[in-house]
């Protein structure tokens, strides 16, 4: 873990922006993700949320600012990972999709299929584990790539709307998946414009409005008690722009 | 009728009969063209790949020369290589005008084009649904090109029967690099040139069946791979 991170802090942002061709989409905002909760970044669509996630994974660089997080990737374990809207199934089995993320980050080949094997029990997908991962349900691509992720054993996860696109009974079952993550203290960073889903799972929020951090607080005061008009507007059904 | 059809009857008794000669030169013509298509196969799969995945000045300038060297005409490919292996050329003490050599070498830079540019397009589309995911777990553009070339390989498979194709087909280079000698570098085009001119329109005819029974092949292996594609990987 880097120097200047608190152990109990597992992502810290500080004067964070982004901006594309002298566009700003992030602007500059400081917060916290304290190590074991899970904090869900809040806010209607074309706020920031997904820029966000990828700035705190990595896959963004900022334009100003600072992303301090355990970057510390040891043999056989990636410190941070990472879930989409839309999974990203390799044209290749269920079973393989794990194996070539367990060997992208250094597992050995004697141990790649026992640990696939085990995400996959882990999760119920051991009955697809040869089928082409492409070929399954929105919902399974999504379990499957909660369970390639967790094959990683990262400290901190980012969740990028995973629901978004599934039915109430694939939702529940990822919400379900993700409860077991949190469980065993995987820390999570998930974004969703679902206010159901962010008052089922959030332990945090951070509510964002057109790429500007608006509120940020503990899910309970969040939606209790909120401090601005925006996020009182957003809770209570509004549009907010 | 009778007369028209009875050089159709030779073509075909050159087939049943399998012909020594006959055989020869269907060999030596897939024997050719394999090589080259496997030769373009090592050295574009590759370069497409990389040419998808990365970025630098000049790069769209590149797909452009490579997608209209396409189209290059198969004359003038023979053309280059003959004054390249000519006794006179640059490259004439390897002693390879006139030989199979030569005509792999022709039909390689052929295939070479086609193979770079349908991988390019290929792997591109490849990389810009996988990038995220393969960055998110180490993987930069370099390390991914294994990845991808392995995810793509039905689609590629396709591309190299194509780049198979152009070469089985392709008359002008065989024929200026290799010459054309009996026995030598006599391939099932250059012959049915060759015999056509001279009136033998029976080894002409039998060739050109043999040919158009590639293709066909040809067509139903990229067909079937496609099929095979969809179904055991997506």
């Amino acid at each position: 873990m880097p120097d200047n991170l608190n152990p109990a802090v597992a992502l810290s942002v500080s004067g964070l922006s982004f901006a594309i061709s002298g566009t700003e989409l992030i602007h500059p905002m400081d917060f916290e993700v304290k190590s074991g909760r899970r904090l869900v970044v809040l806010g209607p669509n074309g706020a920031g949320k997904s820029l966000l996630l990828r700035l705190g994974h990595g896959l963004l660089q900022p334009s100003s600012g600072q992303v301090h997080r355990n970057d510390r990737h040891l043999p056989g374990r990636r410190a941070h990972a990472m879930l989409f809207q839309t999974p990203v199934m390799l044209r290749r089995s269920v079973l393989d999709n794990v194996t070539h993320a367990l060997a992208a980050i250094g597992v050995p080949a004697a141990q790649l299929r026992g640990r696939a094997v085990e995400a996959l029990n882990r999760f119920g997908l051991m009955g697809l584990a040869e089928r082409p991962a492409r070929l399954l349900s929105g919902g399974e691509q999504q379990r499957l790539a909660i369970a390639r992720a967790w094959a990683l054993r990262p400290d901190l996860l980012f969740l990028d709307e995973p629901t978004a696109a599934l039915d109430p009974s694939a939702t529940r079952l990822i919400e379900a998946m993700l409860a077991d993550l949190h469980a065993e203290g995987v820390t999570l960073m998930m974004s969703t414009h679902d206010l159901g889903q962010a008052r089922r799972l959030a332990d945090d929020i951070l509510f964002l409005a057109s790429g500007s951090l608006v509120e940020a607080s503990e899910a309970e005061r969040f939606f209790n008690d909120p401090q601005t008009a925006q996020a009182r507007a957003f809770i209570a059904g509004d549009l907010v722009w | 009728m009778i007369d028209d059809a009875s050089p159709l009857i030779a073509a075909l008794a050159l087939i049943v009969r399998l012909d020594p000669a006959f055989l020869g030169i269907v060999g030596l013509s897939l024997r050719v063209t394999l090589t080259a298509v496997c030769l373009a196969a090592l050295i574009g799969l590759p370069l497409g790949a990389l040419l998808a995945v990365s970025r630098f000045r000049g790069r769209l300038a590149m797909i452009v020369a490579i997608n209209a060297l396409m189209g290059l005409p198969p004359v003038v490919v023979g053309l280059v290589f003959f004054l390249l292996l000519s006794r006179s050329g640059p490259l004439g003490g390897f002693g390879l005008l006139f030989t199979p050599s030569a005509m792999i070498i022709a039909q390689a830079s052929l295939v070479l084009p086609i193979v770079i540019a349908l991988t390019r397009q290929t792997i591109e589309d490849l990389w810009a649904g996988y990038r995220e995911y393969l960055q998110s777990i180490g993987m930069g553009p370099k390390e991914a090109i294994g990845t991808l070339l392995w995810d793509a390989r039905f689609s590629l498979a396709t591309a190299l029967l194509a780049g198979f194709g152009r070469a089985t087909a392709e008359v002008g280079a065989v024929l200026i690099v290799g010459g054309n000698i009996a026995g030598v570098t006599r391939m099932m085009t250059t012959a049915i040139a060759l015999e056509t001119s001279k009136g033998d329109l029976a080894l002409a005819l039998g060739l050109g069946i043999i040919l158009v029974g590639i293709t066909l092949l040809v067509n139903a292996l990229a067909f079937g791979m496609s099929r095979i594609g969809v179904r055991h990987a997506g």
